[in-house]
């Protein structure tokens, strides 16, 4: 197994924001410097803690949005509706303010760019996160590795990275799924990813393809499960789980 | 103190003194995990305990289910943050299933179908501190949640409470298991904060 062994306790540092965008009415990238980073691979996630006047913290775990920049890290949070840290975030955090964030953490989601082998991406809502650092790494490193990303969203709209995504990348094909609401003009009606979609949209088991699938727990168990069916090696299906246990 | 997030107030604190520091309460039951769930048949479900001599002892479903059980009732923490008070269990304690085998060890590596493993000190797994569970709520334990059986040490973090758990193996040296070697801390007391290696 890969592993990327860390020494040492991990610091919590101060970041502040630097800038920010929005991603769709409800999610919000949010970039840190971050003086002193160490580094991070596409993947990995961070803690952040916020720290209320009276002394009350909250931290929250937030995957790593883009490869890594110097001191500058980047994260998209969506808005969960009463989420105590995602709606400050997402709201009134604003250029300048600090927070403190420590890692980077895990080191068995994470694709390295020395790696040729066939990459499947699977992203269930803000599950893209993680993902969307890979595909960036790959860029950033002229990586050759042949990418397939299958996105699943409920509606356009709540397409995270839109204007990044739609431009086209040589060795990248992008599937956008929708559960809810086609876009304008597009044939056919909305419906979930199934064997179909991987079947086609994915790669072939016998291609030694890594997976990488990430979203909310319901979400992960069925893609799991149907790359399983389609005979893929479960060592070559890699997982993480975020949002509520059901959607 | 921490440095403060102008405007942040967080909400209001449960000050439940049953949840560590850090920890908040889910309403759910997340499932974290780091591939697909392994779905294991029952019929070719084994569960051994070896030692570090290579002294071992093995029980098939029928015969784990066989075993003195208990019903005990305990709260979770997982190290994303999210804790669960009264959890409902059954299974058979850890100590049932070492018996009489004789060791020196100090520690034990979980194994589990899927491949997982987690690293622990044997002393954590006796005195009714850790079980085989195989009832979550009344019910068979479901897949997504460790079912078949899974380890259940709930005085520690949730991820050494190894799901789909097929085994123990006795040893001398504390080896990391599966997240250990990814950063996460080799013991992992939730009221310590012991999340990654180093805290
Ligand atoms: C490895 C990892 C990576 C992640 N990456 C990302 C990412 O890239 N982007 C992202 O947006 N998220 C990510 N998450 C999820 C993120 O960590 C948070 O869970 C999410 O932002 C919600 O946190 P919150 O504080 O806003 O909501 P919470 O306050 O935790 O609330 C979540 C839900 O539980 C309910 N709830 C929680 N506590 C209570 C309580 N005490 N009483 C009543 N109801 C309660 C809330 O009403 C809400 O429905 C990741 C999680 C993990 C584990």
């Amino acid at each position: 197994m890969a592993g990327t062994a860390v020494s040492g306790r991990l610091a919590w540092r101060v970041a502040r924001l630097a800038e920010a965008r929005v991603e769709t009415p409800t999610a919000r990238t949010l970039v840190f410097d971050i003086p002193g980073w160490p580094g991070h691979l596409a993947g990995q996630h961070v803690d952040v803690r916020l720290t209320a006047a009276d002394g009350y913290t909250a931290q929250r775990s937030y995957s790593l949005a883009a490869p890594a920049d110097g001191d500058r890290v980047e994260l998209t949070v969506q808005r969960v509706p009463d989420g105590e840290v995602s709606e400050h975030l997402t709201g009134r955090y604003a250029v300048g303010d600090p927070v403190e964030i420590r890692g980077p953490v895990g080191g068995w989601f994470v694709w390295r760019p020395a790696d040729p082998a066939p990459v499947l991406l699977v992203a269930g809502g803000s599950g893209i996160v993680p993902l969307m650092a890979m595909i960036r790494a790959r860029r950033a490193a002229g990586s050759k590795a042949l990418f397939r990303l299958v996105y699943s969203l409920r509606t356009p709209a709540e397409r995270y990275y839109a204007e990044e995504l739609r431009r086209p990348v040589a060795g990248l094909d992008v599937t956008y799924v929708y559960t809810r609401e086609l876009p304008e003009g597009q044939p056919g009606i909305p419906r979930r990813i199934g064997v179909a979609t991987l079947n086609t949209a994915g790669w072939p088991a016998d291609f030694g393809a890594t997976s990488y699938v990430c979203g909310p727990t319901g979400f992960v168990e069925t893609v799991a499960d149907i790359l399983l069916a389609l005979g893929h090696d479960p060592h070559t299906i890699r997982t993480e789980r975020f949002g509520p246990s059901r959607d | 103190m921490g440095v403060v997030t102008p405007g942040f107030t967080g909400r209001a604190h449960s000050g439940d003194p049953r949840l560590p520091p850090g920890q908040y309460l889910a309403r759910d039951f997340p499932v974290l995990s780091a591939g697909p769930t392994p779905r294991v048949r029952t019929d070719d479900w084994e569960f051994t305990v070896v030692t570090e001599s290579g002294e071992k002892r093995a029980w098939s479903w029928r015969e784990l289910l066989a075993l003195p059980s208990e019903k005990f009732t305990v709260d979770i923490h997982c190290v994303t943050q999210w804790s669960k008070l009264d959890t409902r269990w059954r299974g058979v304690r850890v100590e049932t299933l070492i018996g009489d085998l004789t060791t020196s060890a100090d520690y034990v590596m979980a194994r589990s179908y899927g491949g997982y493993t987690t690293n622990l000190p044997l002393a954590d797994l006796l005195d009714g501190q850790a079980w085989v569970a195989y009832e979550y709520n009344g019910k068979p334990l479901t897949p997504e949640h460790g079912g078949p059986a899974r380890l259940l040490v709930p005085h520690l973090y949730f991820w050494k409470s190894a799901k789909w758990v097929r085994g123990l193996q006795l040893t001398t040296k504390d080896d990391p298991g599966f997240w250990e070697t990814a950063g996460y801390h080799d013991y992992g007391d939730p009221w310590r904060e012991q999340r990654y290696q180093g805290d």
